[in-house]
């Protein structure tokens, strides 16, 4: 697909690496973005979108999005989780390395890339395994993985039980300069919990993971980082100390970061009441003030990055008890929606989340993506911050439907997704 | 995102107790209506004819996911006491066994007209799974899911408090054991606050008491059993499972005894004419010792008997139910 000239015309214009926010023509040519405001001397543009009362914005960066490709395909594909990308505004995403066959060699990451870059909808970009089957006992090829286009390594939600292979995988990964993608949960710990412990898991009976599995594994792996020198991220905190530990970590200098899923910024433990099987996380939901505490860290600067943490399911895979259910909630087309939540209620202002979904990750995985600037890839989203819409099995667009947000009114839709300077998704 | 008037998963429209799944949110009006309703049925156990024919013609299914003997015989002889046809399904050896879904377990019953599925699983939460995706022709009634909910025991103590202690109202009742993983202390515990017992203790050593037990249930919690059942009315002893022993839990059945079994001296600080229970089977020597087991205050195999009587008046208001509905929709029922 050859990229057209392209204008769109009178957004507004934010791009977070430049602190621009007001309204701009942007011109697209090549692949790029080539000029904000008045066109280059004899531009003439092929397309051009109006986007009056709209706002543009770099195309959103997703550190965790599972397309279950390859090995579980009957819960979604790249095909079917790329479509659900472009059309919620996400034009790179990162794939987690627990798929079947694991994201553990060059093949695979490859396949992974390869088949996103055949359907052409985001960026695809495999997180390699840190250890051979995502197992914790043996480290991968990193500079294999890496070569094969990783831009980070992880261990996706299966934390290495060997502290010594822990800080030998964070040394290796360390090497090759890439940033770990690390979960914030003792395994011993969380073993077999579903819930948070707490008042809710007690009263239902649910089978807890307390607090201290998070904490415990972000206090472990900030140590190792800080003896190995390694770029450590923590994929989806959940508690208000692990937050605290993590920004504490980072104002001494250690090389963390962190991130939190978007659900956490809005459910809580008391979700779990009824034992609706969508609100089946790992990292649990948590208390109404560990959600405020991670509101406070996202509006601080403490998390820079908001993930969907989408992962669509079969719907058998949620048809049992709750304990024995598969967590996780199919979210990358609430991810936009829910960020303008936030907006609306005041945890940070549009700029700021839209920062958080585009800078913020792509600093990450030190890409040249999330920006608007001239001479930066044209991944553009164009959306409606006040378009109303209801989510249902209609408009959803995932092959996964698990999400406790079916039949909710949402508010803000993308009305185009620019990938490489093509637009790859539009509404009419 | 809290929610505030969901609907109940086990009353219709009208309040009326269409399956069982949980004390949590029934009303003291309606565990008292439980009460009531199994006092009616104590005297047929004494007839000579030992049935009521309040659920002819229905077929009720008892599918214990989990090993049980004394909850399942007295859920088929309360059953076969209202006439019910008894299905009892082992289900260790068949369905699941073979890779059939809970749902596909349910769905295959309910195509053959069960009625009723009387329901024991080690996860939490089945029973409020299966009521969800029940017919609207079928009840469930819960008989243990995972460490969440056992409400027919809850009650048939509360059956047997009542019948021993009349005025819940000036009670204090001690329940001392594995907290932690028993869905039978947690219904007793809101069974004994429902019905307005103003002082409920738990006892146990803290890797046996759930976190926030006390702000979760409205109870205090203690450690020490001499003093946890100082002057109280009742004191409900736990079983201890055998896997809790030798592990991080517990370190030994001798120092389990040493601090938390009951014996007729340490017995002596509850009120003298307190009344012990346990919802069996008990191991002597662990939780109590045989001198308070068959003492003369222990009302343990009493319990057995009030179990039948409790369970069926918990399956006949749900049959009672579904009847009511079914003549509303104009269906016809036997």
């Amino acid at each position: 697909m050859t990229a057209p000239q392209i204008s769109i015309l009178n957004g507004r214009l934010i791009d977070p690496a430049t602190g621009h926010d007001g309204v701009a023509d942007l011109h697209v040519a090549e692949g790029k973005v080539i000029a904000m405001g008045p066109p280059p001397a004899g531009f003439e543009p092929e397309l051009t979108l109006d986007a009056t009362d709209l706002v543009v914005c770099p195309g959103l960066v997703d550190l965790s999005v599972r397309c279950r490709e390859p090995g579980e395909e009957q819960k979604a594909t790249i095909a079917s989780e790329t479509r659900a990308a472009a059309a919620s505004g996400v034009t790179t995403l990162c794939c987690p390395p627990d798929t079947q066959p694991v994201i553990d060699t060059p093949a695979v990451a490859q396949l992974v890339r390869q088949i996103g870059e055949r359907h052409g909808l985001a960026h695809t970009l495999p997180i390699g395994a840190i250890t051979q089957g995502l197992k914790g006992l043996t480290i991968t090829e990193m500079a294999a993985l890496k070569e094969a286009g990783c831009p980070a390594l992880g261990q996706a939600d299966r934390p290495i039980r060997d502290t010594q292979v822990n800080r030998r995988a964070l040394e290796y990964a360390a090497t090759f300069g890439l940033p770990v993608f690390l979960p914030a949960l003792d395994p011993e710990l969380s073993e077999g919990g579903c819930a948070h412990e707490g008042v809710i898991s007690t009263r239902l009976g649910l089978p807890g993971i307390p607090e201290a599995a998070e904490t415990v594994a972000v206090a472990r792996n900030l140590a190792l980082a800080e003896q190995t020198g390694a770029h450590i991220h923590f994929r989806g905190l959940s508690t208000a100390r692990g937050v605290a530990m993590l920004a504490e970590a980072r104002r001494r200098g250690v090389r963390a970061s962190g991130d939190v899923s978007m659900h956490q910024l809005f459910f809580t433990e008391e979700d779990l009441k009824g034992f609706d099987a969508n609100y089946h996380l790992i990292p649990p939901l948590r208390t109404q003030a560990d959600r405020e505490a991670l509101r406070a860290a996202v509006a601080a600067g403490d998390l820079d990055v908001i993930c969907s943490d989408h992962q669509p399911h079969d719907p058998d895979a949620k048809l049992a008890p709750f304990p024995e259910t598969a967590p996780g909630i199919s979210a990358l087309e609430t991810l936009l929606p829910l960020a303008l939540r936030l907006v609306a209620e005041g945890v940070l202002d549009l700029s700021g989340v839209v920062a958080r979904l585009t800078l913020g990750p792509a600093r990450i995985l030190n890409l040249d993506v999330g920006r608007l600037s001239a001479n930066h890839p044209a991944d553009i989203c164009v959306f409606d911050p006040a378009a109303e819409w209801t989510l249902d099995e209609h408009s959803l667009i995932s092959q996964g439907h698990n999400t406790p947000l079916l039949g909710s009114r949402l508010k803000g839709r993308v009305r185009w997704t620019l990938l490489g300077g093509a637009v790859v998704f539009a509404r009419q | 995102m809290i929610q505030e008037s969901q609907e109940s998963p086990q009353l219709d429209a009208h309040g009326n107790l269409k399956h069982f799944l949980t004390i949590e949110g029934l009303s003291r009006e309606l565990l008292i209506e439980i009460l009531e309703k199994a006092e009616g049925f104590v005297s047929v156990a004494q007839q000579a004819v030992k049935k009521v024919p309040l659920c002819r013609g229905k077929v009720i299914a008892n599918l214990f996911f989990e090993n049980s003997t004394r909850t399942r015989t007295t859920f088929e002889l309360a059953a076969k006491r209202l006439s019910a046809d008894v299905l009892n399904l082992n289900i260790s050896t068949s369905a699941t066994a073979k890779g059939e879904t809970l749902l596909d377990t349910l769905r295959n019953l309910e195509a053959m007209h069960v009625d009723m599925f009387v329901v024991r699983h080690a996860s939490s939460g089945t029973t409020h799974f299966m009521a969800r995706h029940a017919h609207p022709h079928s009840s469930i009634v819960n008989a243990g899911d995972g460490g969440h909910s056992h409400p027919t025991q809850a009650m048939l103590d509360m059956f047997t408090i009542r019948r021993h202690k009349g005025d819940f109202s000036r009670l204090s009742v001690a329940i001392v054991g594995d907290i932690m993983h028993s869905r039978v202390a947690r219904s007793q515990m809101l069974a004994l606050k429902t019905l307005g017992v103003p002082d409920v203790r738990v006892i146990a050593p803290r890797t046996l008491l759930p976190t926030h037990v006390e702000e979760a249930f409205g109870v205090s919690a203690h450690h020490d059993l001499r003093e946890g059942i100082r002057d109280a009315d009742v004191v409900i002893m736990l079983r201890i499972q055998r896997e809790r022993m030798n592990s991080a839990l517990l370190p030994s059945e001798h120092e389990y005894f040493h601090l938390f079994g009951l014996t007729e001296k340490r017995l002596a600080t509850a009120k003298p004419d307190v009344t012990v229970m346990h919802p069996g089977p008990i191991n002597r020597g662990v939780e109590m010792d045989s001198q308070v087991a068959d003492g003369e205050r222990s009302v343990i195999l009493e319990q057995v008997s009030n179990g039948i009587a409790v369970r069926m008046a918990v399956m006949s208001m749900c049959i009672g139910t579904q009847n009511s509905r079914a003549q509303a929709a104009g269906e016809d029922h036997v």
